[in-house]
């Protein structure tokens, strides 16, 4: 009987986080498609103005969605390698002693709060990329980059590295024995079998970037223009919805307009994480790992 | 199975309704603009000391969120930076709810400068051209020749709809101008921006910009109230018809000398000057 009522408890646990989600889906989809209807979808995926609060209001996000693959693709640059390279680092070149700080400092990282984060960005690294670069201004694309790209190493490292340890030893041991050296059996052996978990963190990574928002809100600078060059504010899709939602006449085109952005943004990271889920199955598969 | 649905129905109700709890009994709800809001924090803290029966919740959010809840009857009093819309006023009506509107203090918009630049003045013209996209460059207005930083409050503020109607007569902002979300990033980031301008509200100016004078006058309390200053505007709170019981006592109170003193400390204009 009693164990009859424990397990009810923890169904009714771990279903009610797909009520979470179903809920969610259903207000964005509801909240967000009546701008489709008002505004037309193309108008409102390639229109290229944002002024959503004059009379008539214009609906364009393309300037929005430009800055969101603008500011990830950036952030792709600085935390790729770093976090990459750190993994192949702790798993490979690292003695016990130096990965048992590493390792653990390296995902302190990814406790910092994204507002201290930035903060940071905006009291410290702005003003001094401005001055460095002689900028009129250090709230740009560039520098929210380079934070975002900062807050995602601990993603990719810690998985990567994850990944490198899944390789079994006999796969190194083999290629040692045929003869390559170290480099070789790193580079041709270790990151082949390990190349779709670590796939899978990039993409992961990149869709903590993608939904990011009080850091790009902060450091980006939020202008809604067609982002240019690297060196000018942008206005990425979640700081949109972060600086306007609270403002916006609920019912309205505008509110609409933003549950809309959500949705997308919604999408777009459902798309990321379904490819980083079939990446990594097909690899557990091949290294013998699936049950 | 049963259990499941039951459980299923206790959560979804209980997501539901704390989004319908409406204020029952004594307890006062405030809720809107983040700009007013120093004032009805400030004065509802009073309020509770002399009366200890009073419970007052204030809640920013926005003047759009305000206005909404006001409609929605989930708060009583909706702080606004703004009066209302007429679609928001037709959608009160349309759900019984017939807004009024309180005056409660005046606020004037400051045009500020980070220090270092040599600019003294700006006529309402220049201002509306450096804010539309017309002036680009500080050289055009007699300083160096250096890109204009142009920041605004994110376009859904009641800042800056007020901004948007007293100085760019309604006319588009610049695309490429820098969203801030709040009064005090926009002081923050004209702080760190030699080149920036920005526009706060006269509790945001700090000794790290420089408040510019606006068609020859300064901003001060005293010429916001009489209007002088061109970016003056007044400060709502909007109840669901005549104010009773507390919420009447309430206005009494800030609407009172004492009150209009909070008002005063808060960093905003009251009504009447004290000498």
């Amino acid at each position: 009987m009693r164990e009859k009522i424990y397990r009810w408890i923890f169904t009714i646990l771990a279903f009610s986080s797909l009520v979470f989600l179903a809920g969610i889906i259903v207000v964005l989809f509801t909240e967000g498609l009546p701008i489709f209807k008002t505004t037309g979808f193309f108008n409102f995926i390639f229109g290229q103005s944002w002024y959503p609060t004059y009379e008539p209001p214009e609906f364009g996000i393309l300037p929005i969605i430009l800055a969101s693959v603008m500011v990830t693709a950036g952030a792709m640059v600085v935390c790729v390698p770093l976090g990459v390279g750190s993994a192949l680092f702790i798993h490979e070149l690292a003695s016990e002693n130096v990965r048992s700080i590493l390792k653990p400092v390296i995902e302190i990282l990814s406790g910092i709060p994204s507002i201290v984060f930035g903060f940071f960005g905006m009291v410290i690294i702005s003003p001094f990329i401005q001055k460095l670069l002689d900028l009129p201004t250090g709230l740009c694309g560039f520098t929210a980059s380079l934070v975002l790209g900062i807050m995602a190493i601990p993603t990719i490292c810690s998985l990567s590295e994850d990944a490198l340890s899944y390789v079994p030893k006999s796969y190194r041991e083999a290629s040692l024995a045929l003869g390559a050296n170290r480099w070789q059996t790193l580079m041709q052996v270790v990151l082949p079998a390990a190349g779709s978990g670590i796939s899978t963190s990039i993409i992961l990574g990149m869709s903590r970037i993608a939904g990011e928002t009080m850091t790009v809100l902060m450091v980006a600078g939020g202008s809604a223009v067609i982002p240019t060059s690297f060196f000018l504010p942008i206005r990425p899709m979640t700081s949109t919805i972060a600086a306007e939602m609270g403002e916006a006449v609920v019912g309205s085109n505008h509110y609409h307009a933003l549950f809309a952005i959500g949705l997308i943004l919604f999408l777009v990271t459902l798309v990321f994480n379904v490819i980083a889920e079939l990446i990594s199955r097909k690899y557990r598969m091949k290294l013998g790992l699936a049950q | 199975m049963k259990t499941k649905n039951i459980a299923l129905a206790v959560v979804l109700g209980l997501v539901m309704s704390s989004g319908t709890l409406s204020a029952a009994g004594k307890k006062i709800v405030m809720e809107g603009s983040t700009t007013v809001l120093p004032i009805a924090q400030i004065a509802a803290e009073e309020f509770m000391k002399m009366n200890p029966e009073a419970d007052i919740t204030v809640r920013g959010g926005g003047s759009g969120v305000g206005a909404a809840s006001l409609i929605d009857k989930s708060c009583d009093i909706a702080n606004m930076s703004r009066a209302m819309k007429d679609t928001e006023v037709q959608k009160a009506v349309g759900r019984g709810v017939e807004p009024k509107a309180h005056v409660v203090a005046m606020d004037g918009i400051a045009v500020i400068l980070n220090p270092s630049n040599p600019i003294k003045s700006f006529t309402r013209q220049q201002v509306k051209d450096i804010y539309t996209g017309k002036i680009s460059n500080w050289s055009k207005l007699g300083g160096e020749d250096k890109k204009i930083v142009v920041v605004s409050r994110d376009s859904a503020s009641g800042t800056y709809e007020a901004f948007g109607a007293l100085a760019l007569g309604g006319a588009k902002l610049r695309k490429d101008a820098l969203m801030q979300a709040s009064n005090q990033a926009v002081a923050n980031t004209v702080g760190a921006t030699p080149n920036g301008i920005g526009y706060v509200g006269l509790g945001y100016i700090t000794d790290k910009v420089k408040a510019v004078p606006v068609a020859g006058v300064t901003i001060s309390k005293t010429t916001v109230l009489t209007a002088k200053y061109p970016y003056s505007r007044p400060l709502f709170m909007y109840t669901n018809g005549a104010p009773q019981g507390d919420v009447k006592d309430f206005f009494d109170f800030l609407l009172s000398a004492d009150g209009q003193k909070l008002v005063d400390e808060a960093g905003f204009v009251a009504l009447k000057e004290k000498k």
